[in-house]
């Protein structure tokens, strides 16, 4: 890999570790992740990935008994000591599994988190919504049901949406919690898609449990087990010529 | 943890060393129909490449079928990817046996005593890289593969001096001769060829164990 500069990397952590009451879930963790790429997280269920992607808009601090020690930096400053959660959640969205529109209209929607910034011009508002619906792939769907509820659009128009709403407050980071596996192949190609268009403005890291998505759709693949980062690489090598016997093991199926 | 999934590959070498062990023994019979200018031995060579072509479209089967089914990755993905490269060159093998099989039947091959030891040797020698090359994929034996690249160097030295030989021999001739002498030297082209696919076979059996194909990786 050529030599990156430092403004390369959105995030950049070094020995992060978490601890949920005795369970230490995240041991030393260290990576850096590439602006404007697609970063994946990969492992068997428990290994730590969603609690590590979390941890990234400090989505852990309100659970009970968690504590975090290392550092994670976000374009050079400490996402703990440096920042309120407010500012960081404003910089760094989040998408979950299943998709969670508000019981609201689909423009009320997307207009929540700009609302909430204090916009209240309908001007400026709609074109905000436009925007974020046209980035997020389902402007030409939705264009005329902006006043019906979100909750009767399907799970993959959800998702868009939601994926929209996120995008409303202009946030640098998005992350995704398994942000297909609710979702069909219809769908899921289309939110694969769009992730891939959205990475020329935002850098994006996802949680996966579908490896060929994260083949398809990512630059970079982290392979986490039971709360260790085993092998972080660029995705091609990671899963052509993998460097740890572990990794290997995973990604072909014959873990355990 | 995935049976079904190591029984296919598992198919897959099995069905590499038939179609490895199909390729020797046709070199084989060749070899000793070139000695004993024995064209109905020649005839069944050429019979025989159908179920070369046949196996390799099984294998070429089975490896799409793993592509689709298995979406294959790591050292999975390698090993059925350098397979499918390596059929090509075996087909192409069974080709070019074949093709001195023609050379004997339809010229009434003469044998000529000059070389014949030499060509022999020759056969000799990429029949060893063949069966080589094969073992060396299913055993992941890296050292194996190399041993075949280098046996290459071998092979074309015995073509370089054939060659030569039968430059002399066109000279001393005279004119007479001269298709006895021509299809002398494709015969030995043809086995050295025959080198050069088994070398290919080696460079994607390196493929399999490494990442790196000819010194370059492949991937990423």
């Amino acid at each position: 890999m050529e030599a990156k500069k430092a403004n390369d990397y959105k995030f950049d952590i070094s020995h992060l570790n978490l601890h949920y009451g005795d369970f230490h879930a995240l041991k030393d963790v260290n990576m850096k992740i590439e602006a404007n790429k697609i970063t994946a997280f990969i492992g068997p269920s428990g290994c730590g990935k969603s609690t590590f992607l979390k941890t990234l808009n400090r989505m852990n601090d309100l659970v009970e008994n968690c504590k975090i020690d290392g550092n994670v930096l976000l374009d050079g400053k400490d996402i703990f000591k440096e920042m309120d959660e407010i500012t960081l959640r404003h910089r760094v969205g989040m998408v979950f599994q299943q998709p969670n529109p508000f019981p609201k209209s689909v423009y009320d929607n997307v207009a929540y988190g700009p609302r909430i910034a204090g916009i209240k011009k309908k001007s400026q508002l709609d074109e905000i919504v436009e925007r974020s619906l046209r980035q997020a792939a389902i402007w030409d769907e939705l264009k005329d049901r902006l006043n019906k509820s979100a909750l009767g659009l399907s799970g993959g128009q959800q998702q868009r949406l939601c994926i929209a709403r996120t995008l409303a407050v202009e946030p640098e980071v998005i992350l995704m919690d398994e942000p297909t596996s609710a979702l069909d192949p219809i769908s899921t190609s289309k939110i694969e898609d769009l992730a891939m268009e959205l990475k020329k403005d935002y850098t994006i890291v996802m949680v996966t449990h579908n490896m060929q998505q994260a083949v398809r759709v990512s630059d970079n693949t982290a392979f986490f087990l039971l709360g260790e980062v085993i092998e972080y690489n660029d995705t091609e090598k990671l899963f052509s010529i993998p460097e740890d016997k572990r990794t290997e093991d995973y990604i072909t199926g014959r873990f355990g | 943890m995935r049976n079904r999934y190591d029984m296919q590959l598992h198919l897959l070498d099995t069905q590499l060393t038939h179609m490895g062990e199909l390729c020797e023994t046709a070199i084989a019979k060749v070899t000793q129909a070139l000695k004993e200018g024995n064209t109905e031995q020649a005839q069944v060579v050429i019979k025989e490449d159908e179920e070369i072509d046949q196996i390799e479209k099984d294998i070429e089967r089975l490896c799409l079928k793993l592509l689709l089914q298995q979406q294959p990755v790591a050292r999975d993905l390698r090993r059925i990817s350098a397979a499918l490269k390596m059929i090509t060159d075996m087909e192409r093998i069974g080709d070019q046996t074949s093709d001195i099989a023609e050379i004997i039947i339809s010229s009434k091959w003469e044998k000529m005593d000059e070389n014949l030891d030499k060509l022999t040797a020759m056969a000799t020698g990429v029949s060893k890289m063949v069966r080589n090359s094969v073992t060396a994929y299913v055993e992941k034996d890296l050292e194996l593969a190399r041993t075949v690249m280098n046996d290459d160097d071998e092979i074309d030295d015995y073509f370089d001096e054939i060659r030569d030989q039968i430059i002399q021999l066109i000279r001393e001739a005279d004119g007479r001769d001269g298709r006895k002498l021509f299809d002398f030297i494709m015969v030995t082209k043809y086995l050295e060829r025959i080198g050069d696919h088994a070398t290919n076979i080696a460079e994607w059996v390196e493929f399999a164990i490494t990442g790196v194909h000819k010194d370059s990786a492949v991937m990423h």
